[in-house]
């Protein structure tokens, strides 16, 4: 192992790679372009297919595709290429085809500014696609973890059947840090095992959280449709049968919620405060949380990587140790919503910038003596 | 907290002020083993405009991402000296491109004619920025001599090498010379 300086965006294509993606279909935005750059040039030497599509639209249909068709696939874009694939994300999620989408996250709304950084999208992550339906998001706050956490995504995505969103941002994206990466022989990859022969089986059985899905072309039929489905994929409009579905696949992420929850929980006895945070705005809390307590004051750390599902069990233990819980992001305010929704309002401090700025380590101290 | 270095280099886009802090970074984190951080801001624009890229080096872990505040500010064109002049820390070190900045009379600077040093040198004044790391190098001592050497070489297009280490070589030996003269 060696040590290169390299960019996040960088390391999440590098990631997908160890992961086994060998599809990527995408439209260039700033400032998640790199991505597909280092993707254009390393998959065709993996046996990989890269293409460029006309819009995030198709991007995000050809990727359902390839994996309909047997390989893992990916996507990569930000804010206004997010929104367009919002319809074929839901699809994704409807029919249990699992994918990473990667969301670099610029200031938005609209154009906004391609090369300043927000965490805006956070709300859109869980929610920008129609009606109840189950989502992974994954935040690093590094370039080491854009490339471990982009493994994660694709073994999430393919043992939960589950669209995955690495949800970073323009900071993570476009920093250039040390990384050592590892032997990518060396990389769990989980793989979809079916077990059962053609005649019998049923890509939506209700029996399990997760029926194995067969790849299309290799002796499996089934059908496969946005509309509510029955176990062997064909619409359906009977309860008996949309009832056991929506239990079943709105309930999967959460009754595996700790293998899906990924977060560090940092105690100092005695605390009164917290800081809670995500993606880049995490290393200006650890930056102010080391200086608080070098000057002497207890402070706890936590730093979500799943940000939805919300840890919110880890969250309430975190609200039970402390009087308040300071929650910075730039935004004006969007996961403070979810740990205000499980703490109370009144324990919890935000701390937004909506301007295309880095949050300061000085904003979060300020915020302790408020 | 462990010593934590924070360097802006500021120009117009085309300058090569993006790659002279990722060279500088890599300096740091692959050839000294240091920890490192290279971030960078820009406009729409592919030359001209405001260009600016940060670095922080430490021996420790490194958090905030950013530069808070600079102990070393390098501005190549006059835009970068007035936008970032003011922004070095008290006693920090502001290093200008003595030919391309007019330096206001009560602002303390290191006046270098970086451009004209690269131009006289490798006959190509596109090496100025190699020229403003070799001279930001010697005068802070920020990554090894041999760190920068070897990063610049690893960045250098292929044919481009002795220039590259000429223009290094300028830098070290322009502000040799101003260490002398102080």
């Amino acid at each position: 192992m060696s040590v290169k300086l390299m960019q996040g965006n960088e390391a999440i294509a590098l990631g997908a790679l160890a992961a086994g993606c060998r599809f990527y279909a995408g439209y260039p935005i700033t400032p998640s372009t790199e991505v597909a750059e280092v993707m254009a040039r390393e998959l065709p030497k993996v046996g990989g297919k890269f293409i460029q599509m006309e819009d995030e639209i198709a991007s995000m249909a050809a990727i359902i595709g390839a994996r309909v068709g047997g390989l893992k696939s990916m996507t990569a874009t930000s804010g206004p290429g997010f929104s367009l694939m919002q319809e074929n994300l839901g699809y994704a999620a409807m029919a249990e085809i699992p994918c990473v989408v990667v969301n670099v996250q610029r200031l938005g709304p609209s154009t906004g500014q391609p090369t300043a950084a927000s965490q805006g999208d956070v709300m859109q992550a869980r929610w920008g696609t129609h009606g109840d339906h189950p989502i992974i998001v994954l935040s690093p706050i590094s370039v080491s973890q854009a490339f471990s956490l982009t493994v994660t995504a694709f073994n999430l995505s393919e043992k939960y059947r589950t669209p995955v969103i690495l949800l970073t941002d323009e900071i993570i994206g476009h920093m250039r840090e040390p990384i050592e990466l590892p032997d990518f022989s060396t990389i769990e990859r989980y793989e979809q095992v079916v077990t059962e022969p053609p005649e019998t089986y049923k890509p939506y059985s209700n029996r399990t959280d997760v029926p194995a899905m067969a790849a299309f072309g290799r002796g499996y039929r089934y059908h496969i449709t946005g509309l509510f489905h029955d176990e062997v994929g064909f619409p359906t409009q009977r309860l008996d049968e949309v009832e056991p579905w929506l239990e079943r696949v709105n309930g999967k992420l959460e009754r595996h919620a700790d293998d899906i929850l990924l977060y560090q929980a940092d105690y100092q006895p005695g605390a009164r405060v917290a800081v809670l945070s995500y993606g880049a705005t995490a290393r200006t809390a650890r930056h102010a949380v080391k200086q608080l307590r070098e000057s002497g004051q207890k402070v706890n750390l936590f730093t979500a990587y799943t940000i939805w599902p919300f840890p919110e069990k880890a969250v309430e233990e975190l609200a039970d140790s402390v009087e308040r819980i300071i929650v910075p992001e730039m935004n004006l305010g969007q996961l403070a919503l979810e740990v205000e929704r499980v703490v109370g309002r009144r324990k919890v401090k935000r701390v937004t910038r909506a301007n295309g700025e880095m949050i300061t380590p000085d904003m979060i101290v300020a915020a302790m003596e408020m | 907290m462990e010593k934590r270095t924070e360097i802006r280099l500021a120009g117009e886009g085309g300058q090569g002020m993006i790659l002279a802090g990722i060279i500088l970074a890599e300096a740091a984190a692959v050839y000294d083993g240091k920890q490192a951080t290279q971030t960078q801001s820009y406009g729409p624009e592919a030359r001209g405009g405001a260009s600016r890229s940060e670095v922080v080096i430490s021996d420790g872990e490194i958090d905030h991402p950013e530069v808070l505040q600079p102990d070393v500010v390098v501005a190549l064109s006059q835009e970068a000296y007035k936008k970032f002049a003011g922004s070095v820390r008290p006693g920090g070190l502001l290093i200008v491109d003595e030919d391309r900045v007019t330096v206001d009379p009560e602002v303390e600077a290191i006046q270098i004619p970086v451009t004209r040093l690269a131009q006289e040198t490798t006959g190509k004044s596109i090496t100025a920025n190699t020229v403003a790391l070799g001279a930001l190098v010697g005068l802070t001592q920020v990554v090894s001599r041999q760190a920068i050497e070897q990063a610049v070489m690893a960045r250098a297009p292929k044919g481009t090498e002795e220039m590259n280490r000429k223009a290094l070589e300028a830098g070290f030996a322009i502000v040799a010379d101003i260490k002398k003269r102080v």
